[in-house]
């Protein structure tokens, strides 16, 4: 019953951040100089005086600014998030179009990333002080500090230019084509790879110093001095209550990985949100891109309330605390 | 976390915390003085065409070699380091400004102002940093000032939350409430007794923020949002992009001053982060 309300009290969190995510996309577009509804336009020469009344009428921009958010309001809940007068098509539409790239992308980086960090946290973490620790260390804030669009800029300089073993873009679904599970997996590794790296070195961190937290606590000092072997106390003690806070701390951050494909799409061609996103920035396409912001703010949103979940499910310890 | 620094102490006072403030604050002195001694150190002017396009790098007369438009590539890393130490600095001095303004009034004096301080903090953190800082950018237009304010909005309010949490724990020590029955005025208390005893974790937390501002500058100026009248780094790699197979150097050279850059920064708050008080605060 306390976690159903516990789940519940979530659910309205997310749902009370959701209603501020729109409003804030309904400040923004008027935040743009000029007349809203030129802007909404596309603010491109098709915009006549008919079309832009049209467009103030369709969008009630002549009624006051609070009936205005709570149409826009009431237009985004249902679903209905505008017209791409740049591309003539559906906002909607094009986001779900391209959704499923980014999320094969974001999904990806996230498995590879979580995997590598853990396990040269858990190896570096371990050894505290040790040769290899101090390596790994420092790995990992190289790592931290690597710009993520010049490194993928590297890595298709390296690795498509120079030796050719990887394709620099795309998916391998251009033009029509299903490409093998081979290719597509040659497609995805550069651009996965790019987005990891920065996660990597977050994990790294994060599982290196829960590792060390969990070591000098009394029930593995108590494993020690019952003589058992280092590697099962390793395996049997630290491990299971190391990795724990490090898997759900990851779930949280898992949304921001779609705002860090922005410039990782755009410099693959990978055709995703992230780069929809940047295409609408370029071109001044302010629906579409609000479109993908509150996509992406909404998956953030939804991806913490799932992490938020998780914890307590996979570690009943916690407190429910409100 | 507490243990992460406390551990490897004997391998961090020999090599670790000299080792890594000493990198950090070299680099950084490094760039303010490349930054601020732009115009004499630089050979050339940061838009001059200064030889034949696209000569690589060791030709005589351009170390780094030059740009598709004949522009000396070393002379547009100097100027460079001015964008980026510029945006660098005021985003995250600002940010932090307002970080300490906001998280010193919400602890302070809790309650319902507390809360709809946090819920707005919490609600800037959930969103997407990088994605918003674009759209603010496209919203504002692109000057140097609107990406140093798109910067500034997604970064504050992680130090609120930080200088809230100090502000909460120096609320009941024993000489806030003698400056309390003292009589001393709410701003007095808040900027001459506690506010000096909260500033420990920002040290450390100041050299993250201007290294992620640095960070986010050259991602928006690379996407080609920012400010085009200013060289910036991100700048010149997004501009040599297209000739990446052709000509490397001129996306390779910025891209290594920005990494020893961050680099440096990052050091340097890790160092004083497993310094002395502020052991807690680490990069992440």
């Amino acid at each position: 019953m306390q976690f159903l309300g516990y789940v519940s009290w979530r659910l309205l969190k997310a749902a009370a951040l959701l209603v501020a995510v729109i409003s804030l996309n309904f400040l923004l577009i008027r935040m743009v100089p000029g007349d809203p509804a030129t802007v909404i336009a596309g603010e491109s020469g098709m915009a006549d005086a008919d079309f832009v009344a049209r467009i103030r009428e369709i969008y009630g921009l002549d009624q006051p600014l609070l009936v205005q958010l709570k149409t826009y309001l009431v237009n985004t809940l249902s679903l209905d998030f505008g017209h791409s007068y740049r591309l003539q098509t559906d906002v909607l539409a094009l986001i779900i179009e391209r959704l499923p790239a980014t999320i094969a992308l974001t999904g990806a980086a996230f498995i590879f990333s979580l995997v590598v960090g853990v396990s040269l946290g858990v190896i570096a973490g371990s050894r505290p002080g040790s040769k290899v620790d101090v390596a790994i260390q420092f790995v990992s804030v190289a790592l931290y500090s690597v710009p993520v669009f010049w490194i993928g800029l590297m890595l298709i300089l390296v690795f498509s230019l120079k030796l050719h073993w990887l394709p620099a873009s795309g998916t391998g679904f251009e033009y029509g084509q299903i490409p093998g599970v081979l290719e597509f997996l040659s497609h995805l590794l550069l651009p996965m790879i790019t987005l990891s790296l920065f996660y990597i070195a977050v994990y790294i961190r994060l599982a290196r110093t829960s590792v060390v937290d969990v070591t000098h606590q009394d029930f593995v000092r108590t494993a020690k001095s019952k003589g058992l072997p280092s590697a099962f106390i390793l395996r049997k003690h630290v491990l299971p209550n190391a990795i724990l806070p490090v898997v759900t701390m990851a779930a949280l951050q898992a949304g921001h990985l779609v705002s860090g494909s922005i410039a990782v799409e755009t410099i693959f061609a990978w055709p995703g949100i992230g780069r929809l996103g940047y295409e609408a920035l370029v071109q001044r396409d302010y629906n579409m891109l609000l479109g993908v912001f509150l996509v992406t703010a909404t998956m953030v949103v939804l991806l913490n309330l799932v992490a938020d979940v998780l914890y307590v499910v996979v570690d009943p310890r916690i407190e429910l605390v409100r | 976390m507490r243990y992460f620094y406390s551990v490897p102490r004997s391998v961090l006072t020999f090599c670790g915390f000299n080792w890594q403030i000493a990198n950090g604050a070299g680099i950084i002195a490094l760039l303010a003085l490349v930054a601020f001694g732009a115009s004499p150190i630089s050979p050339y002017g940061a838009w001059e065409i200064a030889g034949t396009p696209c000569l690589p790098p060791l030709s005589p007369e351009h170390l780094l070699g030059t740009d598709m438009l004949g522009r000396d590539v070393l002379s547009g890393v100097i100027y460079g380091a001015q964008s980026s130490l510029l945006v660098g600095l005021a985003s995250a001095g600002a940010a932090i400004v307002l970080g300490i303004v906001v998280g010193a009034f919400a602890g302070y004096y809790g309650g319902i102002v507390d809360d709809i301080l946090m819920r707005f903090t919490e609600f800037l953190q959930t969103m997407p940093g990088l994605a918003l800082a674009l759209v603010l950018v496209a919203v504002l237009g692109p000057s140097i000032w609107s990406v140093v304010i798109a910067i500034t909005i997604v970064s504050w309010a992680p130090v609120a939350r930080l200088i809230r949490a100090e502000f909460l724990s120096l609320r009941g020590r024993e000489f806030v409430l003698a400056a309390i029955v003292l009589g001393q005025r709410n701003t007095k208390i808040i900027l001459s007794q506690m506010l000096p005893n909260a500033l420990g974790p920002i040290v450390s937390t100041a050299s993250l923020k201007v290294s992620s501002a640095i960070l986010t500058e050259s991602t928006i100026s690379f996407l080609g949002l920012g400010d085009t009248t200013r060289m910036s780094w991100g700048m010149m790699i997004g501009n040599a992009q297209g000739q990446l197979r052709e000509a490397w150097w001129m996306s390779v050279f910025p891209g290594v001053a920005l990494f020893v850059t961050i680099l440096g920064l990052t050091l340097l708050s890790d160092g004083i982060a497993r310094s002395g008080s502020a052991r807690k605060q680490s990069m992440l």
